[in-house]
């Protein structure tokens, strides 16, 4: 009679397991590759790779039927396999030293890209000629920022995830002296100015911009090079009682911020893209995007810039170009893109605190498998040379 | 007399490398230093004779043009028996790319008269009023009453997407690309319709300097007529600066690739006399010879004007001159028709002198090897870049690559198995090349992200030869199943070779297709900030990559022998292809550089291909030839 524990730990580490999650993973990054030709490769991404079912789906918000494993299914059932194989098969022997390094490495790998989906953080920090920022954008997450500048040094400024406006309700915060209702929110919205081209166009609010503006409800945007316009309705009351101030639009394409007057101040609402704080600033000096001679095809972007970090004293000039991105505590800065008038950068942020593990586990799955067809190619040569000559 | 066959044969291949060494044949006029001179295009400085080729290459989709007879004469001798039976023989003649160039640059009114631009769509014909045909190739003179109409069709194109496109937009996208190409070029040495080109520099330099002169206190001001004329001449060279195709004026020695210029835009670098360099007197000598119609003069020009490029810019002359020798010399041609003879000689010795012929084989390949491999170094040294810059050179290295494995299994198994193999991938990869290059220059200047020498060698090369070798063990997996099949060959020795270079094969395709992934993951995460993106080009090799650790563990497994490790490596060859073409074809993602829609019905054919060889290996075995009792 089998130990249940060692019988379990073997059907783990069978072989059969692992072709049917490879085959499995196959079809999926197939599926998942084609699906881009229709779709933005941040949503194949979330729906294929970063998830654990791959729903179908025949409309948006209708029932959905659950299609395939997603990739962090397939990856986990993997991890667990390698990982039994790892504990069952292992032999200390010089013809399988390759083949458990080459495994080990890819427990890492997939360790660390399970890490990179859940903690790393890619977010932009845009900059003119000239302007400094010591903070940047995330590229998918909003915030609503409530600013109280009635302090003439520094501003006060409470703000509210996207995420929260979208969950609806009412929302109070210690810090601000009224209450928050939110009447309208849209993941993905379209605006309009109300005039004669739409005579018959509701206002989305009765205080500010939206009082001549109309919001209506889009689809999330899936194509590529679109992304979602979020707007909320808010309605707000003094956090004491009383009657409604007013109700609010607050909107990602709303370029001016909301002006909110409470008691003698006027406070301001801004729907933007989430911030990043830094500890540092970095100050665009110049930005220099050349082409071929006699041609169109771009030959080098750069962004000249400077960093400035008083926790650590550093003050230095940068050029960050392509594939060569400045890192600095933590944060890794990428020539991601530029201004239309070229006098501006689009930098790429990535905070990933695993990003050494693809590097590690590089370097010993390459050195295993080295290892091993070397071994086997030498034996063969030898062998077959021998049969050679004798022949 | 057996054992000199291979000798024989090796004379044969010499005499093909012999055949393409000689200089080709002079027209009327003498080209040969003409077609050396160089110019700058796309941001590259490249000798004439490429500029020929590579524009009628995208104008025309060949190197030459064919120029058929008005009113072919009756046919007479071989020609008329021919007749009898139907034959009808073609008559006219052929023009070629260095030909045609100096009739576009120095006499566009003959130019205009040739029959270059491709126009098969037919609804394209229908637009143009003309009856539809197989395949027409039009005039530039044919096509002028319609211009305006093709270029509001083209504007209405801009709305659509290119993935979107119909048949009848791209072909009309293609045809106003064309035209516009052919107009560059037109105006490339100074504006059509510019009387005498010689004459107005020098007359234009003396204005110059009288206007000069005229500034000066107490002088007379220029006369009017004067500067009307300059005005009128300063206006040409602005439109010429802003529209030639081609950079000609040749810098002073010791310049920046930045300093070539229009010819038009050197007149007005530096107005005055010294505005004309030996560039802009040559180039209007050389026209003023072509069109006299003297060859002589026309020789002696241009051999002086290389020859003052050689003293002036040695560097540049050297790689010109030995381009142009490259683009005559054709080595992948060469090196196709060497593949094709040895994989026939290989397939002959199965059938008779086998170990002669096999010898024979193993010759001609090596010479096609050399060949190969001294188009490779070529171009990396031409460009001053690793091998693999574009979709053309990685189907160089792939059946490079592929070449160079199987020949490595030949030596160690002498049975001709890996020799065919390595005959038809190599044949096949360059002609795959051949229509992967028939877009323009293959030697073209590189995207900002790509322009990173360190990846380029590492990443792009070590994957492309882990599609070197899943393409070799795809086709010796198939040399298995049709070996098997359809003749006795397959003996039981033989299919345990064959099983063992397969999965050998696969082995370093594993190895290669998984290091060169990870390096372009490395590369990814230098310059967009992550390791994997699940871009189509990373998700295609990673395609490989998993289905090469499926082959294994199967076989590992014991859940597949000989048959199944066959068909496992023949679907390699659709995976393979899937991600080298595939992806490019979907037209989305930061790989997508090389775009190309031509060639998708033949992926799915190519897929399709490889499903029913895999079908056909699921035949039992008893109905094998190879195996069935006799």
């Amino acid at each position: 009679m089998m130990n249940p524990l060692k019988q379990l730990l073997a059907t783990l580490a069978s072989l059969r397991l692992t072709i049917f999650c490879l085959s499995a993973g196959m079809v999926l990054v197939f599926a998942g590759t084609i699906a881009q030709r229709t779709m933005d490769i941040y949503i194949v991404q979330t729906q294929y790779f970063q998830s654990w079912v791959v729903w179908w789906q025949s409309a948006p918000g209708s029932f959905r039927i659950p299609m395939f494993p997603g990739g962090h299914a397939i990856g986990a059932v993997l991890l667990t396999n390698l990982i039994a194989a790892f504990i069952v098969r292992f032999k200390w022997n010089l013809s399988k030293i390759g083949i458990h390094l080459t495994h080990l490495g890819l427990i890492i790998m997939l360790g660390g890209g399970l890490a990179t989906d859940l903690f790393s953080v890619t977010s932009f920090m845009r900059l003119m000629e000239g302007e400094t920022k010591n903070y940047s954008e995330d590229a998918k997450q909003m915030e609503l920022a409530i600013i109280d500048p009635s302090d003439a040094e520094m501003d006060a400024v409470t703000t509210i995830p996207g995420s929260r406006l979208a969950k609806g309700g009412e929302i109070t915060h210690p810090s601000l002296p009224f209450r928050l209702v939110v009447r309208g929110f849209y993941q993905n919205s379209e605006l309009a100015m109300i005039g004669e081209g739409a005579p018959n166009a509701v206002p989305a609010s009765n205080k500010g911009t939206g009082s001549r503006v109309s919001v209506a409800a889009r689809p999330p945007a899936t194509a590529v090079d679109q992304r979602d316009v979020m707007s909320a309705v808010l309605e707000v009351f003094p956090a004491k009682g009383g009657d409604s101030l007013g109700t609010w639009l607050v909107s990602d394409e709303l370029a001016v911020a909301q002006e909110v007057p409470f008691e003698g101040k006027t406070w301001t609402f801004q729907l933007r893209a989430r911030r990043h704080y830094k500890p540092y600033s970095l100050t665009l000096e110049d930005f220099s995007h050349t082409v071929y001679p006699g041609s169109q095809i771009p030959k080098d972007f750069s962004s000249h810039v400077t960093l400035d970090d008083p926790t650590i004293g550093d003050r230095r000039p940068v050029r960050i170009y392509m594939n060569h991105p400045l890192r600095h505590q933590g944060d890794t800065y990428y020539q991601s893109s530029f201004m239309q008038q070229g006098n501006g950068t689009i930098l790429q942020v990535v905070r990933n605190p695993s990003y050494a593990a693809p590097y590690v586990a590089c370097v010993v799955v390459t050195v295993g498998m080295i290892w091993q067809f070397m071994f086997h190619l030498v034996r063969f040569i030898a062998r077959r040379s021998a049969q050679l000559a004798k022949s | 007399m057996k054992r000199l066959i291979p000798y024989l044969v090796l004379i044969m291949a010499l005499a093909v490398i012999g055949k393409a060494l000689r200089p080709p044949k002079a027209g009327d006029f003498d080209l040969s230093s003409f077609n050396r001179l160089p110019v700058l295009e796309g941001g590259r400085v490249k000798p004439l004779d490429t500029v020929a080729r590579t524009s009628l290459l995208i104008i025309r989709g060949k190197q030459q043009v064919w120029i058929p007879e008005e009113n072919p004469p009756p046919p007479s001798g071989i020609a008329k028996v021919l007749d009898v039976f139907g034959f009808k023989m073609p008559s006219g003649r052929m023009v070629t790319a260095d030909r045609w160039l100096a009739d576009v640059l120095f006499k566009p009114e003959a130019a205009d008269t040739y029959p270059v631009f491709a126009v098969t769509n037919p609804e394209l014909l229908g637009m143009l009023g003309w009856p539809q045909a197989d395949k027409r190739y039009c005039t530039y003179n044919e096509l002028r009453p319609h211009l305006a109409k093709i270029e509001e069709e083209r504007q209405l194109t801009n709305e659509v997407d290119s993935k979107e496109r119909t048949a009848f937009q791209s072909a009309i996208v293609n045809l106003f690309n064309s035209l516009i190409l052919y107009q560059q070029l037109k105006n490339s040495v100074h504006e059509e319709g510019t009387a005498d080109f010689g004459k107005e520099i020098h007359e234009y330099a003396q204005i110059v300097a009288a206007a000069a002169a005229a500034k000066q206190p107490g002088a007379t001001p220029l006369p009017n007529d004067q500067m009307n004329r300059l005005k009128t001449i300063v206006a040409r060279y602005e439109r010429q600066a802003g529209f030639a195709r081609l950079s000609m004026a040749v810098p002073p020695a010791g310049s920046k690739i930045d300093d070539w210029a229009t010819t038009g835009s050197a007149l007005m670098r530096v107005p005055g006399p010294e505005a004309i360099t030996a560039s802009l007197d040559a180039y209007a000598d050389l026209g003023d010879a072509f069109r006299a119609g003297d060859a002589a003069k026309f020789l002696k020009v241009s051999r002086e004007y290389a020859g003052w490029v050689a003293v002036e810019h040695p560097e540049w002359n050297v790689r010109t001159g030995f381009e142009m020798r490259f683009n005559q010399m054709q080595p992948f041609y060469v090196g196709m028709e060497l593949y094709i003879g040895a994989f026939l000689l290989a397939i002959g010795s199965w059938l008779f002198l086998p170990k002669e012929l096999r010898r024979a084989a193993f010759m001609v390949l090596v010479i096609a090897f050399a060949v190969h491999t001294f188009g490779l170094i070529s171009r990396m040294w031409l460009q001053g870049r690793p091998p693999v810059t574009n979709l053309y050179s990685s189907a160089i290295l792939v059946g490079w690559g592929a070449v160079f494995i199987a020949m490595f299994l030949e030596w160690f198994f002498r049975y001709g198995v890996a020799l065919a193999t390595a005959g038809l991938v190599g044949f096949v990869t360059l002609i795959i090349a051949h229509h992967l290059g028939t877009s323009g220059d293959t030697m073209e200047m590189m995207q900002a992200v790509l322009d990173h020498n360190i990846w380029l060698a590492t990443h792009v090369v070590v994957i492309t030869l882990g599609y070197s070798a899943m393409f070799l063990a795809g086709v010796l997996a198939v040399a298995y199943v049709i070996l098997g099949l359809f003749t006795r060959m397959l003996t039981k020795e033989v299919a345990k070779i064959l099983t063992g270079m397969v999965y050998g094969v696969v082995c370093f395709g594993t190895l290669f297709s998984f290091v060169g992934t990870v390096l372009g993951g490395i590369w990814g995460d230098q310059s967009w900030g992550r390791f994997w993106g699940w871009d189509p080009k990373e998700n295609g090799a990673l395609l490989i990559v998993i289905w090469c650790a499926i082959i294994l563990h199967a076989r590992w497994g014991g859940f597949i022998r000989q048959r199944g490790l066959m068909a496992m490596a023949i679907f390699g060859n659709a995976i393979t292809a899937f991600s080298w073409f595939g992806v490019n074809m979907l037209g989305v993602g930061l790989h997508s550089y090389g775009f190309m829609e031509k060639a998708f019905p033949w992926l799915i054919g190519f897929v399709i291909s490889q499903v029913v060889l895999i079908l056909l290996a699921q035949i039992p075995l008893e109905k094998w030839r190879s195996f069935a009792k006799a």
